[in-house]
């Protein structure tokens, strides 16, 4: 199987509350927060190599796994950790987060893909900067291709289908899609039992979480081809649909108190918050 | 004028709650509204909805649309949506909305603006962003434009009479992507708590309940009459079912009433709940990050606590 993964980076997500908004409002600036790949892209990584790989030999890949982001040059190092984690290519396709949209990135995606011919598109349900989930349900409809979003487990079968299991408001949704298709992760795809191909036992167990990058592989991934794409290859019109500006804070919460036991606790919910 | 078709959310053949917020943003962007109501069991539905002053009542109801599919439902969303000419499509952020509302974007070459606290103006909307460290004002550069609403962010519209004329729309054909989907099945988590994003008090538990979630939390809610919810750690750790997590990624709610017990307090977390009108925290470490936005704090252990509490409550009531 060959599966684009979309990765993209993003401020230190542990650190958000330290973003600032300028008097000029007319950004959110992440200086001093260091650049991470986004949560739901590492976990689509994790997600796509276990589906080309059988999971009791890792070393041995079966499938190619291609990553791609939407950046400035300085996002190649992003690329290359994920070339060290496992993928097998990388492409880069020049542009600034400010020349973007969701809409765009999915469209531009959607000429990638036609040029790759990838078998699944694998990414993030949402990037946790801009917080829009969106881009894979535009890719899929754009391709005319089934989408699987919020997925929490992925099982390949083998007549090219995948079962995957959607984590939806009041429980699990089991959807089957017929490849090729478009599968956006959810948080629990990367625990232990989440993700198999057909080369995997059923009674193989990941670890919990996304591998990591050894040494070697870190040393190897220098020599993983990394092409570099201008935007306007990928799409004609690059106009936005959406802009931001006039960017605010939250609003603040009033400090509050601790109080001393529960009986405290219950006399100020019952008197002075009135909510009991 | 804007002219606004409202996506109706279905369960079961009822109308979901989520179509009120709903209808509560098209009212704020102003002109007309019709409401779409689409599913298995429509026609029934639809009745549900004849009050809330829509200028319309559209109804598709086919037995190929009895299991929610965005690339089923997509295809007639994006054709009742041209063919009537409206100029906003509006549905709530549930799975349901966040799943579909893009995919009718695309169909309609419009933009799409996800998971909206505010609207601004019948082309502007506020939303949160960075876990909802900041909020950008969102500006729509399309003629049409879809946008999905944060239930939490709009009060439920209530109905103020009149009967809505309700009419069949045609059905249109999905393409290749609804060919090769397949609805399997759906787990649902029953309970006979309220919903987590629709109730009054609200009981979340963390990673510190361990196996002891349910044994503890639940007469706590049950006094209460709360829905319990849960960090993403008690989730993964299968303390408690994953659809019960509150956060930026789960579920947001904004209660008036918020406990959060043995629960550390995590950016992603506080994304979920910060809009909670009362916190409450109680915490064994007295400088959890959950206590700078609680407003009353209980540093102790919650095993002996929460009891407590349960049994306090009882006597004040
Ligand atoms: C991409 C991404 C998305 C995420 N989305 C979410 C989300 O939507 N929602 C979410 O909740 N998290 C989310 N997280 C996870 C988040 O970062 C935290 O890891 C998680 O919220 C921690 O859960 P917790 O507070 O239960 O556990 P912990 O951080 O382990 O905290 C447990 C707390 O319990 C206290 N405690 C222990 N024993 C006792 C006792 N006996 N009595 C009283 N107190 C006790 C401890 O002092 C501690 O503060 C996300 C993470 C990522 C990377
Ligand atoms: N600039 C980008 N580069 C690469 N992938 C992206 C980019 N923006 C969005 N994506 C992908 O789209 C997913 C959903 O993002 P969004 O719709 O922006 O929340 C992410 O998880 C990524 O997989």
């Amino acid at each position: 199987m060959k599966i684009l993964v979309a990765l993209k980076r993003v401020a230190d997500p542990d650190n958000a509350n330290k973003v600032k908004i300028p008097a000029s409002a007319d950004k959110v600036d992440t200086t001093g927060l260091e650049w991470k790949p986004n949560p739901f892209d590492e976990y689509a990584l994790e997600a796509a190599l276990r589906l080309t790989e059988n999971g009791q030999q890792p070393k041995t890949r079966a499938g190619e796994v291609v990553v791609v982001t939407f950046g400035p040059k300085e996002t190649e190092t992003t690329l290359r950790a994920a070339l060290a984690t496992g993928a097998d290519r990388a492409i880069r396709v020049d542009a600034s987060d400010e020349q973007l949209d969701g809409d765009l990135v999915a469209r531009a995606l959607k000429a990638l893909v036609e040029k790759e011919k990838p078998d699944a598109v694998v990414m993030g349900k949402q990037t946790v900067d801009g917080d829009t989930n969106q881009v894979g349900q535009l890719l899929a409809e754009y391709l005319d291709w089934p989408q699987a979003t919020f997925a929490a487990t992925i099982e390949e079968e083998a007549n090219g289908a995948l079962l995957v299991g959607r984590e939806i408001d009041g429980g699990v949704a089991k959807v089957r899609v017929k490849l090729p298709a478009v599968v956006t992760v959810d948080l629990r795809i990367v625990s232990g039992a989440s993700v198999y191909s057909t080369k995997t036992a059923r009674s193989f167990k990941y670890n919990d979480g996304v591998r990591f990058a050894a040494l070697p592989a870190i040393m190897a991934a220098k020599k993983k081809p990394l092409a570099e794409v201008k935007l306007a290859e990928l799409a004609a019109d690059t106009k936005l649909k959406v802009t931001y500006g006039s960017f605010t804070a939250p609003p603040a919460r009033k400090a509050g108190i601790k109080v001393k036991d529960v009986a405290e606790l219950v006399q100020k919910l019952t008197t002075e918050a009135k909510v009991l | 004028m804007a002219s606004v078709l409202v996506v109706a959310e279905l369960g079961e053949g009822k109308v979901k709650k989520t179509t009120h917020s709903a209808i509560t943003a098209a009212q704020k962007i102003g002109g007309s509204f019709s409401i779409l109501v689409i599913g298995g069991g429509a026609a029934g539905a639809a009745a549900e909805l004849a009050g809330f002053g829509a200028a319309k009542l559209l109804v598709a109801d086919d037995a190929s649309l009895a299991s929610f599919l965005a690339e089923t439902y997509a295809p007639t969303i994006a054709e009742v949506a041209k063919s009537g000419g409206f100029t906003h499509v509006v549905a709530t952020a549930s799975s349901y909305g966040k799943d579909l509302m893009p995919r009718v974007a695309a169909r309609l070459g419009a933009a799409y603006v996800g998971d909206i606290t505010e609207v601004v103006s019948d082309s502007s909307y506020r939303r949160p962003m960075f876990a909802g460290n900041a909020f950008g004002v969102a500006k729509v550069e399309t003629p049409v434009q879809v946008v999905s609403a944060r239930q939490s962010a709009f009060t439920p519209a209530e109905p103020s009479g009149g009967q809505s004329p309700s009419e069949t729309v045609k059905l249109a054909a999905g393409g290749q992507a609804a060919s090769r989907v397949e609805f399997v099945g759906v787990e649902t988590t029953k309970s006979a708590r309220p919903e987590l994003t629709e109730a009054r008090t609200v009981v979340s538990g963390g990673r510190a309940l361990k196996e002891r979630f349910e044994e503890v939390l639940a007469p706590l809610a049950d006094v209460l009459g709360a829905a319990v919810g849960a960090s993403r750690a008690a989730c993964d750790a299968g303390y408690a079912p994953s659809d019960l997590q509150v956060g930026q990624t789960g579920k947001i709610v904004a209660p008036q009433l918020y406990f959060a017990i043995g629960i550390s307090g995590a950016i992603q977390h506080l994304a979920g709940m910060k809009g909670s009108k009362v916190i409450v925290a109680i915490n064994k470490d007295g400088d959890a990050p959950i206590f700078q936005v609680a407003d009353y704090g209980l540093v102790a252990d919650l095993f002996t606590a929460v009891p407590e509490l349960v049994t306090a409550i009882k006597a004040a009531k």
